[in-house]
């Protein structure tokens, strides 16, 4: 027994020391990715550490002649705000992270960038669409695609677009869902569509007795603010139990795991729709190299938001180097770097031009609307684009 | 002496098939009854006039047209409920306390079964096969479930409980959390490994997902259609016998007697030459198996699971075996036949009647807030527990 004792400390002990002798490695620069790598969204999740991974491996080359060895440190926030501010609080307190590209939940990158904004490192997001994420007007927070205060308008007004005269709005609760289906609420109203319930579930399987005033209230749209995990799941029973109208929803959406649970029912009535801030990869012009890169290493088409989560990580590298130079080759304090990346200007990116503004946010993002063409999930990418518009922010 | 069996295995077979048509028909009636009086008191009111202005009918036109849905909805929630809730109600009747891991018992039967079906459309053979033949696969689907999640119920017993009977009762309890946790891994683990996805989605064959129209009901200038979905029949059909079948092994068979001496004292039981440990092995299994069959009925019925899709049934059925009283094999089936309902009616109306204030997410509260208020009033349940003895 004591022997048994004496093994257990001794490899506890070796445990504890091991990473000491990693983290007295010096000049190495972290760049950290959040987003969910485990449980219903990891599919999405994955691919935006996935994404920002080659990005450092491809992009890290002027880091690396001054001298620095760049790792990605990825972190799993699993789609939870908990998680995700417990994540933020290891990343402050490791010294040699300098980025962070993250979170493709609103609700858990809101909490988390309190965290990030008191350390002053700077957070670039791939996919986080709700307006308090830049409207808090922090200066370590940026985002490279859309806002939700847009998004549901939009949504609203392609609906009404297709001569729709009445929606059912549903929500997850979260800071994304909920907001997004407010704005597509205010927008619907001011259009003449009449809503006819606004509601928040948490529901995932059970949809029986929500679905019940919905068809009785027989909308020609059902709106669902919120993941696809939810929704897919809800358009597929609202669809078995007689839904003959449309199902349109948000960037929420986008995930090949949408037609792997939604299936033909999507394809079926007036179709199913989304809008989205990130269209497919392969409708930006610069992403063709991306997309066969990617391909070739992970196996995979890429799901939405990997190029975008590349991006983050390519402006990532740019500013930290610009810092590094600046500083006489040295690594870079964290708000030099946060300064950095919203000096750059006209950006090349491989989703487009990126300028930010004051806020954080894009000086002109791009919308799509996507009707969903298949019930294959591996024809998700080609689904077809209804709409592109380019739109500033309101300030 | 062996008594002629034909007489008692007809009252064993007919009588609780009575039992679930006088609950179902008692619970349905009482709730429709609730809800129509209040649809009559809230005439006039702000939910009326916005139902009169959106949808051009009244509140109570309203209540009435979706009543038979709602009720549908609500059976056949109620027995998927009253098939979990047999088997912690089994388990708490012979070893007197929770088994908390019952509720991944049924999660491993919803993957089992659907893991079939996935590599038996995968063959190509669910196609093929005729409407006679999805009803076989999904029999055979069924019969795996019921198998994997027997088996499991049985291991787990045999490794996480059997240790502690004799410690005090708190000790086994937290066995079975702890239990229950890592089976929700363990399913994570297995599904990563092997498929490496999260979500798992039943494929869609034979004829399930068709629509029975049973009649429609005239509302204002429109009409509300009222339809079964074929595989609520399916649902309702398969727990029917099942919790018949359960019903006649308890209490008509040798085996069964003495699952209830060991439940009534074990002591005395293994006195009169009971084997206690193969008996509570075979009431594991028993249970186990129906909270199998449970989950894939859940999954055809719901079409997605997940690794902790046991959780908010397993909860629920927990519930409706306290509802019901503890122990008890008819109180469970009551119990889940009402929390069903309850839930189907709370989530159905509370939103319109509340005008959206409280909507259908409020479901499970108010579920819990009754079963709270009738525990303060009744703590043994609706008809009473049935424990051991001696305790």
């Amino acid at each position: 027994m004591r022997k048994c004792i004496l093994i257990v400390v001794a490899v506890f002990a070796v445990l504890c020391v091991l990473p000491m002798t990693v983290a007295a490695q010096d000049q190495v620069i972290k760049i950290a990715t959040q987003s969910p790598l485990s449980g219903g969204m990891s599919a999405v999740g994955t691919d935006i550490k996935n994404g920002a991974q080659l990005a450092v491996e491809q992009l890290s080359g002027p880091l690396v002649k001054l001298g620095f060895k760049v790792e990605l440190a990825p972190f799993d926030d699993q789609g939870n705000p908990d998680t995700g501010v417990a994540n933020a609080k290891s990343i402050v307190a490791d010294p040699a992270i300098l980025a962070i590209v993250g979170h493709y939940n609103s609700g858990v990158q809101i909490p988390s960038s309190e965290e990030y904004h008191a350390a002053g490192l700077v957070n670039i997001s791939p996919a986080n669409t709700n307006p308090k994420v830049t409207d808090r007007g922090y200066t370590e927070v940026n985002r490279i695609c859309g806002r939700d205060d847009v998004q549901g308008a939009v949504g609203a007004q392609y609906a009404a677009s297709k001569g729709v005269k009445s929606a059912y709005v549903l929500h997850d609760k979260t800071a994304y869902g909920q907001g997004i289906a407010e704005y597509y609420q205010r927008e619907a109203t001011k259009l003449g569509i009449k809503v006819l319930g606004f509601e928040g579930t948490e529901e995932k399987a059970n949809f029986d007795s929500i679905l019940t005033p919905i068809l009785a209230a027989k909308p020609q749209v059902i709106y669902f603010g919120g993941m696809f995990d939810q929704s897919s799941v809800l358009f597929k029973q609202a669809r078995q139990k007689g839904f003959k109208g449309m199902f349109l929803s948000d960037d929420g959406f986008d995930s090949s795991d949408a037609a792997k649970i939604g299936g033909d029912d999507l394809l079926q009535g007036s179709g199913t729709y989304y809008s989205t801030v990130s269209g497919p990869a392969s409708v930006y012009p610069g992403t063709a190299k991306f997309v066969a890169d990617f391909k070739a290493k992970f196996g995979a088409e890429p799901q939405p938001f990997a190029a975008q989560a590349y991006d983050c990580a390519a402006i990532a590298l740019k500013a930290i180097a610009n810092a590094a130079i600046a500083a006489g080759n040295k690594i870079p304090a964290r708000a030099d770097v946060t300064a950095a990346v919203r000096a750059l200007k006209n950006f090349k990116g491989i989703t487009g031009t990126i300028n930010f503004n004051a806020k954080g946010d894009l000086t002109v993002a791009k919308y799509f609307i996507i009707q969903v063409t298949s019930a294959d999930p591996d024809k998700w990418s080609t689904n077809k684009i209804d709409k592109t518009l380019d739109i500033a922010p309101p300030q | 002496m062996r008594r002629p069996l034909g007489m008692q295995t007809l009252r064993e077979i007919l009588l609780p098939l009575g039992r679930m048509a006088v609950f179902v028909v008692g619970a349905g009636g009482v709730f429709s009854a609730l809800m129509v009086v209040l649809a009559l008191l809230c005439r006039g009111s702000g939910a009326d006039k916005f139902l009169l202005d959106t949808q051009g009918i009244n509140i109570v036109t309203y209540t009435l047209a979706n009543l038979p849905q709602v009720l549908i909805d609500g059976v056949t929630l109620g027995f998927v409920y009253a098939a979990i809730a047999l088997g912690y109600t089994m388990v708490y009747g012979v070893l007197e306390f929770i088994n908390f891991a019952h509720s991944e018992i049924f999660a491993i039967g919803a993957f089992a079964g659907v893991e079939f079906l996935i590599a038996m459309d995968r063959l190509g053979l669910l196609k093929a096969a005729g409407p006679m033949g999805s009803y076989m696969y999904l029999t055979l689907a069924l019969v795996v479930s019921m198998t994997a999640a027997g088996g499991i119920a049985m291991l787990i017993e045999r490794t996480a409980y059997r240790p502690l009977r004799d410690s005090p009762r708190l000790v086994p309890l937290i066995s079975a959390i702890g239990v229950s946790f890592a089976l929700q891994d363990v399913i994570r683990l297995v599904e990563s490994l092997t498929t490496g996805q999260f979500y798992r989605v039943i494929p869609t064959f034979g004829n399930f997902d068709a629509r029975i129209p049973l009649f429609s009901i005239p509302t204002g200038q429109d009409s509300t259609l009222v339809d079964i979905q074929v595989k609520s029949i399916v649902v309702i059909g398969a727990a029917v016998l099942m919790l018949v079948l359960l019903n006649f092994i308890v209490n008509a068979t040798r085996i069964g007697k003495a699952i209830r001496s060991v439940a009534q004292d074990r002591n005395t039981a293994a006195l009169m030459g009971i084997g206690v440990n193969a008996i509570i092995s075979f009431t594991f299994l028993l249970g186990g198996a129906l909270g199998g069959a449970a989950g894939l009925l859940y999954a055809l019925k719901f079409t997605r699971i997940d690794p902790f899709v046991g959780f908010m049934p397993g909860i629920k059925a927990f519930t409706a075996a306290v509802l019901g009283g503890i122990g008890n094999l008819t109180g469970a089936l009551l119990g889940g036949i009402i929390l069903g309902m309850l839930e189907s009616f709370a989530g159905a109306y509370l939103g319109t009647f509340t005008m959206g204030a409280f909507g259908s997410e409020y479901k499970d509260i108010i579920a819990f807030l009754v079963l709270i208020v009738f525990i303060i009033f009744r703590p043994s349940g609706l008809l009473g527990e049935q424990v051991s003895q001696k305790a």
